[in-house]
């Protein structure tokens, strides 16, 4: 158990040690990173949102990216499987590689979303029944197998720790008369039904109370068996509570570039911070 | 020195409070005032329209909406006679022909702007689409009477009725060359009302919020299955809301209408031939009235088309209320 565990850590370690403030690459590791950015910018217009961001995030394992209001962080998240499209100007520059390929280049979005879940801030399930919002994205993606859809909705539903409470209105409720727990609950499924390779959470907990809030953490730490999951989140806490790595973002203050300031496991980012920003941050003294 | 200050920061406070307390009440008796004199209003037009055609209403009774009689002059033959029908189906007729014509292609219009036009492109195409929907209707008359009539008959209505003669009879007469009818109508007031269904298209998709596109983006869908599964899904109220809004303008629609139905009050045996509609009707006889009875049922259309407005925007009402209810058993968060 103990040799696992430190087994584990080094690991992490290696990741960790891809990344230096100056953004070079120091070592790498022989585990393949799911997702990797080298050199990555972003820009809104002519605004970067993004400088030159270098990071390793591991296969099966959470990582939480902090950092205070307009550091960029839902920005590198929502890069990942390029829900920016959608803005006029946005771009991203350099390589952003999913399972070595470049996210902005090689692979179809349509094809990349599906591989790469995600799981918003506030809860939005369709007002549809409580089947239909899990079956959705596999109808989206041409599942037409009853049987097939009823298998995955139910995994789903149970890989979500909600099988138990809805089981018996699958049909007849409808997704939006769940409570706000169970609705994220139910947002997860939906985005986990389809097999994806990724989970990204944007704040997944901010529009919850403390007991919903629990729940989806633990749910979140089981996931990590069959995804890689990267979440944003406002609140420390929850990183250590969830998160096998942490990420901590800042903004530059003369550019209002968000740049990735620490990589580190989570238990030494919040313990044994490397950076002194990130120290002050993670001992409250800003943010 | 402070204790007067005080004590005229209370003053000051009590002088303000005194002054507005009464400001909430006031303000809601006021807009009560001007959200009841639209009741007001519909209560006077249809008052106005119930008691000058008392005499038409006395003469003819229910029959009235039964007769497809319109003789406004007394001859020793034939007595003076009005009936309602023709003015109802030219108006029903032309304003279906509008909307099957240009609901799909507003729609349309209103997708590509709201979801899929570039940026740049946008601006100046709303402004457009909007343009259009300004131009005042004597113009979209001209245009039809000098330029779309002879085109279209020309080229369209008269192989059109020769070689329909046979298969539909509707779509074929013998006085095609008049250049006037309800599908020529119909077609003008389709380009009519297609801005108007447009722009409230374009307007209530963009109101739908990011996160129902970001939703079904994030499950692997393509931009037509974000547009049609969750855009589109989501604004359907405020879609059939502005076709309604086009269908009562087209309803309604007088000049454009006049100027190309034709206005031969009687039911026309094909989609080809000079018919009229309730609005056209009313604007091109009452002010040369025969009679008091032929002026008392010229009111009586306009009841009529009162009353068909009326309960089409009843029936638009309930179909948005049809369509906005979620799947059974569900409550709308």
């Amino acid at each position: 158990m103990e040799e696992t565990t430190q087994g584990s850590s080094r690991l992490l370690n290696g990741f960790a040690e891809t990344v230096s403030p100056a953004g070079e690459r120091v070592a790498q590791t022989a585990t393949e990173a799911k997702i990797e950015a080298i050199g990555f910018n972003f820009y809104y217009g002519t605004f970067q949102a993004l400088r030159n961001i270098n990071i390793r995030i591991p296969q099966n394992r959470v990582t939480a990216i902090i950092g205070p209001s307009g550091c960029g962080k839902s920005t590198f998240l929502r890069a990942i499987n390029r829900m920016h499209d959608r803005t006029p100007g946005a771009r991203g520059e350099g390589q952003l590689l999913l399972g070595g390929a470049n996210i902005y280049g090689e692979i179809d979005p349509v094809k990349l979303r599906r591989r790469v879940g995600m799981v918003f801030q506030r809860p939005n399930p369709f007002v549809k029944s409580i089947y239909e919002n899990v079956a959705y994205g596999l109808r989206v993606q041409g599942v037409r197998d009853r049987r097939v859809i009823d298998e995955k909705v139910e995994l789903a539903l149970n890989r979500a720790a909600l099988w138990d409470e809805v089981k018996d209105r699958l049909h007849k409720a409808s997704g939006t008369a769940l409570s706000g727990g169970q609705q994220q609950r139910l947002c997860i499924a939906r985005a986990i039904a389809v097999d994806p390779e990724v989970v990204l959470m944007d704040e997944p907990c901010s529009a919850l109370d403390p007991i919903a809030t629990m729940k989806i953490e633990d749910l979140i730490h089981k996931l990590r068996a069959n995804f890689t999951i990267v979440i944003v989140t406002h609140n420390m806490q929850q990183a250590m509570r969830v998160s096998d790595m942490t990420a901590f973002m800042l903004m530059d203050s003369a550019t209002r570039a968000g740049e990735l300031i620490e990589f580190s496991p989570t238990a030494e980012l919040f313990t044994n911070p490397k950076d002194q920003r990130t120290k002050d941050y993670v001992t409250g003294r800003f943010g | 020195m402070a204790g007067a200050k005080a004590q005229t920061t209370t003053n000051f406070r009590e002088r303000l409070a005194q002054r507005t307390q009464h400001g909430d009440s006031i303000f809601w008796a006021v807009t009560l005032f001007f959200a009841l004199a639209v009741i007001a209003l519909v209560v006077a037009i249809g008052w106005v329209t119930w008691n000058d055609s008392a005499l038409a209403r006395e003469r003819f009774g229910i029959g009235f909406f039964a007769s497809s009689e319109w003789n406004p002059v007394e001859t020793e033959v034939s007595p003076e006679s009005f009936g309602a029908v023709p003015a109802i189906v030219g108006t029903l007729i032309s304003s279906l022909i509008a909307l099957i014509l240009a609901a799909p292609i507003a729609v349309g219009i209103g997708i590509f702007l709201a979801e899929l036009c570039p940026l740049s492109l946008r601006t100046p195409l709303s402004f457009m689409v909007e343009l259009l929907a300004a131009i005042p209707s004597v113009i979209y008359g001209v245009w039809g009477v000098m330029v779309f009539a002879p085109f279209f008959t020309q080229h369209v209505a008269m192989p059109l009725s020769e070689s329909m003669r046979e298969i539909i009879p509707w779509l074929s007469s013998s006085q095609v060359a008049a250049g006037r009818g309800l599908l020529i109508a119909g077609i003008i007031l389709a380009i009519m009302i297609l801005p108007t269904i447009a722009a409230i298209t374009r307007d209530v998709l963009t109101l739908v919020p990011n996160t129902q596109r970001e939703v079904l983006l994030a499950l692997g869908a393509t931009k037509w299955e974000v547009i049609w599964l969750a855009v589109v899904p989501y604004a359907r109220a405020g879609i059939v809301g502005g076709v309604m809004l086009g269908l009562g303008r087209a309803l309604g629609e007088t000049m454009a209408a006049t100027m190309l139905v034709g206005n031969r009050p009687q039911v026309p045996g094909s989609l080809l031939e000079p018919a009229t509609t309730a609005a056209a009707l009313i604007a091109s006889e009452l002010i040369n009235a025969q009679s008091l009875l032929h002026e008392s049922a010229l009111v009586l259309i306009a009841l009529t088309l009162f009353v068909i407005t009326l309960l089409l925007n009843l029936i638009a009402r309930l179909l948005i209320w049809f369509v906005n209810r979620g799947p059974v058993g569900s409550v709308r968060a």
